[in-house]
């Protein structure tokens, strides 16, 4: 079979007098060489320059703040169980009272952690997350000389208050209209007057 | 006396209920139950999942009753024609009580101990909608400790009746029980009355959602991330067999031995549940047999040849091996 026509027989001719002065080889090879220096390079100039990535790229993840600055994620786990490489790790504390603006819910992760090294970037842990708490976002994760700084804690992965991490491109239509729906307690924020007590 | 469940007949004792006789047959006709409880006397009767079409009433009276009966609290009949879920209207008619559980459900699964392991969660799964047509505000209540180790959180609350049960029939002095009605009803410990009773603990295994939680695993970890193995004691109060649930190590919680319709073979004690958390107080048996399909079987490959003889039968099916071709 065959997968190209690019295959060549090798033959092994006695050389011509032209070939064995090896000039004509020397100065083809150099013409090859100089002709590049005028054509577009396929390369860019990174850092300076980057490539355009997708809004969807799926890179470094973020834990997200909600309006209020507070963390959304409650250490449900959903994402843990998801992951296939068993990549994150999580340990789930109670909200003690005055630390409404620090979490959303009553129970948050007071140790989040992802091993960077382990992750193959699936997204699952996306998917799976019901509190729109974690998003892949399209940074990389940076190069580093140890393993261990590979294990991203809450102090890489959640966002800065006064730096968010813009994920509206993600949210697909069906997501956004979900989010519509009145009197879904997901979508609300918690508001003690509102409260109903019997 | 015979009787036929989804066109299965099965001979069963006088005073047998549709549940179960239908349990008898198995799961896969077995209707779903969040108030009955089979070691509770008067359990069952108030949650409505177990409803049932009785197409023939008995051999005699061969009628169809008119509505829809609660399988847990209606006994059989010689001749009596059943049909669960090989019936359309009952699976349409659970879908709405589903609906009805489910309206003053705060269903905030991703921060309740129970999940994994809640039977709200695989009815809603099961038979519910996926959005709610509910808008209004829907009640909440503060949580409550009941003592030095149960969490009321009555927001969950779906009035089953079962610990209120338990509190009435295993503990000697009854000190909990639902008080107001209707859309007010709440379970109550009478002005915060602490249970001290030895066996007060099991209202937390009854319990079929997770309004009643161990305050001593509270939060700890998700269900799915810990290793169930059977383990046993020597106690003077109760039989002394538990599950224990192992995370690393480390004991996180005790429980009694949930059988497959979720209900626990022995009641144990208090001692055992919540006292004995070291590894050296028990004799361990083996590993607990989870559900291929539950999550808390998630990662844990101790029912490996269950799982060996499911995809053999599975291959089976399809043609890939043929067994015994040889003479
Ligand atoms: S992207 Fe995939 S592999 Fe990485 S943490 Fe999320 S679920 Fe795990
Ligand atoms: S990130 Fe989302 S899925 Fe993961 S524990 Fe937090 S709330 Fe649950
Ligand atoms: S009781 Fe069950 S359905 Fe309700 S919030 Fe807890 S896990 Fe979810
Ligand atoms: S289980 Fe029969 S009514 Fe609740």
């Amino acid at each position: 079979m065959q997968l190209t026509n690019r295959k060549v027989v090798v033959s092994h001719k006695e050389l011509s007098f032209a070939e064995r002065m090896y000039l004509p080889a020397v100065a083809k090879g150099m013409a090859i060489t100089l002709s590049h220096l005028f054509k577009k390079s396929p390369t860019i100039d990174y850092p300076k320059k980057t490539r355009p990535m997708s809004a969807t790229y799926r890179g470094r993840h973020v834990l997200k703040r909600d309006e209020n600055g507070a963390e959304r994620c409650v250490a449900c786990g959903m994402c843990a169980v998801a992951c296939p490489a068993e990549a994150i790790t999580i340990v789930a504390a109670e909200r003690k009272k005055g630390e409404e603006h620090l979490y959303r819910e009553e129970k948050y992760a007071s140790s989040f952690e992802i091993n960077m090294l382990r992750c193959i970037f699936c997204g699952l842990c996306e998917d799976a997350c019901p509190k729109e708490a974690i998003f892949l976002t399209d940074r990389l994760v940076d190069a580093e000389f140890e393993r261990e700084d590979f294990i991203y804690g809450k102090e890489k992965l959640v966002e800065k208050i006064d730096k968010r991490i813009d994920i509206t491109k993600r949210q697909t239509q069906a997501v956004l209209d979900f989010k519509k729906i009145p009197g879904l307690r997901h979508n609300t924020l918690f508001d003690p007057k509102k409260q109903v007590k019997h | 006396m015979k009787v036929t469940i989804d066109g299965i007949t099965i001979d069963v004792p006088k005073g047998t209920t549709i549940l179960q006789a239908a349990r008898m047959i198995g799961p896969e006709v077995a209707p779903p139950t969040m108030c009955y409880y089979s070691s509770l006397k008067t359990s069952g009767g108030y949650c409505r999942t177990c409803i049932v079409k009785v197409t023939q009433g008995s051999a005699a009276n061969p009628n169809p009753m008119p509505k829809p009966v609660a399988s847990c609290r209606t006994e059989v009949m010689d001749g009596m024609v059943v049909e669960n879920v090989t019936n359309n209207d009952v699976l349409e008619a659970r879908k709405g009580v589903v609906e009805f559980l489910l309206i003053n459900h705060p269903l905030d699964c991703p921060v309740c101990d129970q999940a994994g392991e809640c039977h709200l969660q695989d009815l809603g799964y099961e038979h519910g909608l996926a959005t709610t047509r509910y808008e209004f505000p829907r009640r909440e209540f503060d949580k409550i400790d009941i003592g030095k180790y149960i969490k009321l959180h009555m927001t969950r609350c779906i009035l089953c009746y079962r610990c209120v049960k338990v509190a009435d029939q295993l503990t000697d002095k009854r000190v909990h029980g639902v008080i107001h009605r209707g859309d007010a009803a709440e379970i109550s410990t009478y002005i915060e009355n602490v249970i001290e009773n030895d066996f007060s603990g099991n209202v937390i295994d009854v319990c079929p959602v997770g309004a009643l939680t161990d305050k001593t695993f509270r939060f700890k970890t998700r269900v799915w991330f810990t290793k169930p193995v059977e383990a046993s004691r020597e106690c003077k109060k109760c039989t002394g067999r538990v599950r224990l649930w192992y995370k690393g190590d480390e004991i996180l919680r005790v429980t009694g031995r949930k059988d497959q319709w979720g209900e626990v073979e022995d009641f144990i004690c208090n001692e055992c549940r919540f006292e004995k958390k070291k590894t050296s107080d028990w004799k361990i048996e083996g590993p607990t047999n989870v559900n291929r399909h539950s999550v808390i079987s998630q990662n844990h490959y101790n029912n490996l040849n269950e799982l060996k003889l499911q995809v053999l039968k599975q291959q089976k099916a399809l043609g890939f091996i043929q067994i015994d071709k040889r003479p």
